[in-house]
């Protein structure tokens, strides 16, 4: 099966059935959420990225690119690792670990960049922007750059910049130019903005290349064709190693493009429980978390329309996570939908918890998960062991902890 | 809700509530009254993605003490009790779908506005705005950009009243040296889709890009400059946008009653 050609989808394009009070939808919706909200400028710019992936998409020769360049660059497929110690210790499910975390860039967002990178290059756009939070997207970003010869320029969030140092400069080493960008929060929203407003002047000559299954048309649809490749390996990787399919898979969400990646090969699988993970931060209140589902409502932003975290007045609400990745106030539209329709469910996990979890992978299995990634094993470690022995877990570790070593410093003291 | 434009016609944008929702007013009066024949009452918004340094600044203190669209509306309608200037409202789509489409519409024709803008709402999203702004007699004004194709330009066309505002240029508001060539033919192969008045707007604040604009459409908008000139006249605010609008469309001599 082909992660981008089939088009295998609970949410098909169009179902309006469901809307309430909104626009006439535009292809992209899933249920009612998603569609393309943005200036008039950029509306030829997505209906051209549109066709050109509709038409990329069955071709051949850009298929076999693409999992040639997932195989022989990125270095798919990726394991799937029983993790028996942390089992042991849980006590309940047993647990698999999808190791996204061992891809080349350190995170699963190469799947993507690798995709569209050869779109940009079919439509013949040679300068390629993108935005980044904790830098795994800008790295992976300004990787494909460098492997394809293009221009590459990426907004980081100053706050993300002093966080995210080391990989500030491994976007610099691979030759991308880091813009540091200082309106708002300084983060990740803050960072996407300033690269809309890019793309808005510079339409015809760059491609923005978004790193979640985020913003307008065809954006949300897309990205998650990319990266589709992760659940339907270890779909094939769990049947092969117990001949059944998982109880549950558990991912975390910031936009969502790692648990959509995983989710879909078993949204049919109704058995299947699908679990994303938002990050809870310091608490409840609004600005202290970027829980969409805990608090967030239907809105407007960046292009889509989705849960997002807001006052009263549809003014966007500051986020905290101590992972970066996860720090954004909206969530994916189809996550937006698959929530409403009861097909998965979404928890939080604080920023202890994640950091305690970081430190139990790394001790109990020799990994050091992203702290993004250590949300979904924070969850994995309060469920597994509620769990029967029978039943089997997949953990989605989407990226490694490397680039988190200097907050892991700050917040655990040995 | 025909909204009349003078030769050469002048299209005014102010973020409200910059530096509050009362100096607001004041300087669209005095707009008015230097000429500007539709104010834009901007409402602030915490992303503003298609806006420059300038316009993003000028919301950011705009929310920064609570300014919101019912306080928009607020002075909408203050403004309307001494002038029949147009009055648009300007926003992003977020503030609006929070206070209600229905319920904004109702609220708009209240305070007796003549249309409204919503700079991140295309044509293809806008099924149920258009149909509540046809039930209150509203104008809905969309953009036209120089990357719209034909087909683009024909929607846009069709579903606006009042007028077509078109981008002079790819890119975010803010004022620029030299006006982009796109507009010229942007505006041409507009009218072959509408009889409605075309504004041009994005990067006018110059006499000259005034004079310009207007040998070519129907009126030049102009937000930007107008902004920071709030921003740099503290205390003094309505009267420094008068003075600057007046020397913009080189009435300055002559006039002391615009439109």
């Amino acid at each position: 099966m082909d992660p981008i050609s089939d088009a295998q989808t609970l949410a098909p394009d169009g179902d309006q059935s469901k809307r309430p009070k909104r626009p006439r939808a535009v292809p992209g919706r899933f249920g009612s959420y998603g569609g393309r909200y943005v200036p008039e400028t950029l509306m030829a710019a997505l209906q051209e990225l549109e066709a050109s992936y509709a038409k990329a998409r069955k071709d051949k020769s850009f298929r076999d690119e693409y999992h040639r360049l997932l195989a022989d660059f990125a270095g798919r497929p990726t394991p799937l690792f029983l993790a028996e110690r942390l089992t042991q210790q849980l006590g309940g499910a047993k647990i698999y670990l999808k190791r996204e975390d061992l891809l080349h860039t350190g995170a699963h967002k190469i799947n993507n960049c690798i995709g569209q990178a050869l779109l940009a290059r079919r439509m013949g756009k040679h300068r390629i922007i993108a935005e980044t939070g904790a830098g795994q997207h800008g790295v992976a970003t300004a990787t494909v750059c460098a492997l394809f010869g293009m221009e590459c320029v990426v907004y980081m969030g100053t706050e993300d910049m002093r966080r995210q140092e080391l990989n500030v400069f491994r976007m610099r080493l691979l030759g991308a130019e880091v813009r540091g960008v200082e309106s708002g929060s300084r983060t990740l929203k803050d960072a996407i903005n300033e690269a809309m407003r890019d793309w808005v002047t510079n339409v015809r000559t760059t491609h923005y290349l978004l790193g979640s299954v985020l913003g307008a048309h065809p954006y949300p649809t897309m990205v998650r064709d990319f990266h589709r490749v992760i659940g339907q390996e270890a779909r094939k990787q769990i049947l092969k190693a117990e001949g059944r399919l998982p109880s549950a898979i558990i991912a975390c969400v910031g936009g969502g493009s790692n648990a959509i990646g995983i989710f879909h090969a078993f949204l049919k699988d109704r058995e299947v429980k699908l679990i994303g993970v938002e990050a809870g931060g310091r608490g409840h209140v609004l600005g202290e978390h970027a829980a969409r589902f805990d608090g967030g409502g239907a809105g407007v932003l960046q292009g889509t329309y989705s849960y997002v975290l807001q006052d009263e007045a549809g003014q966007i609400a500051n986020t905290h996570s101590v992972s970066a990745g996860l720090d954004y106030p909206a969530i994916g539209p189809e996550h937006a939908w698959l929530h409403d329709q009861g097909r998965a469910e979404y928890v939080s996990a604080s920023d202890q918890e994640a950091l305690d979890a970081c430190q139990t992978l790394a001790r109990m299995e020799g990994i050091i998960p992203a702290l993004e990634s250590a949300h979904a094993v924070a969850e994995v470690m309060k469920r597994a062991p509620r769990m029967e022995k029978s039943d089997v877990v997949i953990v989605n570790i989407s990226g490694r902890g490397d680039k988190d070593i200097g907050i892991l410093r700050e917040n655990l003291k040995f | 809700m025909a909204i009349k434009f003078h030769k050469p016609g002048l299209v005014a944008y102010i973020t409200c509530g910059d530096p509050d929702l009362g100096i607001s007013r004041d300087v669209a009066l005095a707009a008015i009254q230097a000429g500007a024949d539709v104010i834009e009452l901007g409402v602030p918004f915490s992303d503003p993605v298609a806006d420059g340094p300038v316009i993003q600044r000028a919301s950011e203190r705009a929310l920064k003490h609570g300014t919101n669209l019912p306080g928009v509306l607020d002075i909408a309608k203050q403004i309307r009790a001494q002038t029949k200037a147009g009055l648009i409202i300007f926003s992003y789509l977020n503030p609006i779908l929070q206070f209600g489409l229905e319920k904004f519409c109702a609220a708009a024709k209240e305070a007796r506005v003549d249309g409204a803008l919503v700079t991140d709402l295309p044509v293809e999203e806008a099924g149920e705005y258009l149909k509540a702004m046809k039930v209150h007699k509203l104008a809905p004004v969309f953009l036209a950009a120089p990357t719209s194709t034909d087909e683009r330009l024909r929607d846009v066309a069709r579903h606006s009243r009042g007028f077509v505002y078109a981008i002079s240029r790819t890119g975010i508001t803010g004022t620029r040296q030299e006006l982009a060539g796109d507009a010229r033919s942007l505006v041409e192969r507009l009218r072959a889709f509408t009889k409605l008045p075309i504004a041009v707007g994005f990067g006018v604040s110059t006499p000259q890009q005034f004079s310009e604009v207007n040998t070519f459409a129907d009126a030049a908008v102009v937000g930007s400059a107008i902004v920071q000139t709030v921003e740099q006249n503290p205390g003094r605010e309505a009267e420094a946008v008068g003075q600057f609008l007046l020397k913009l469309t080189g009435t300055a001599q002559t006039a002391t009653a615009g439109g």
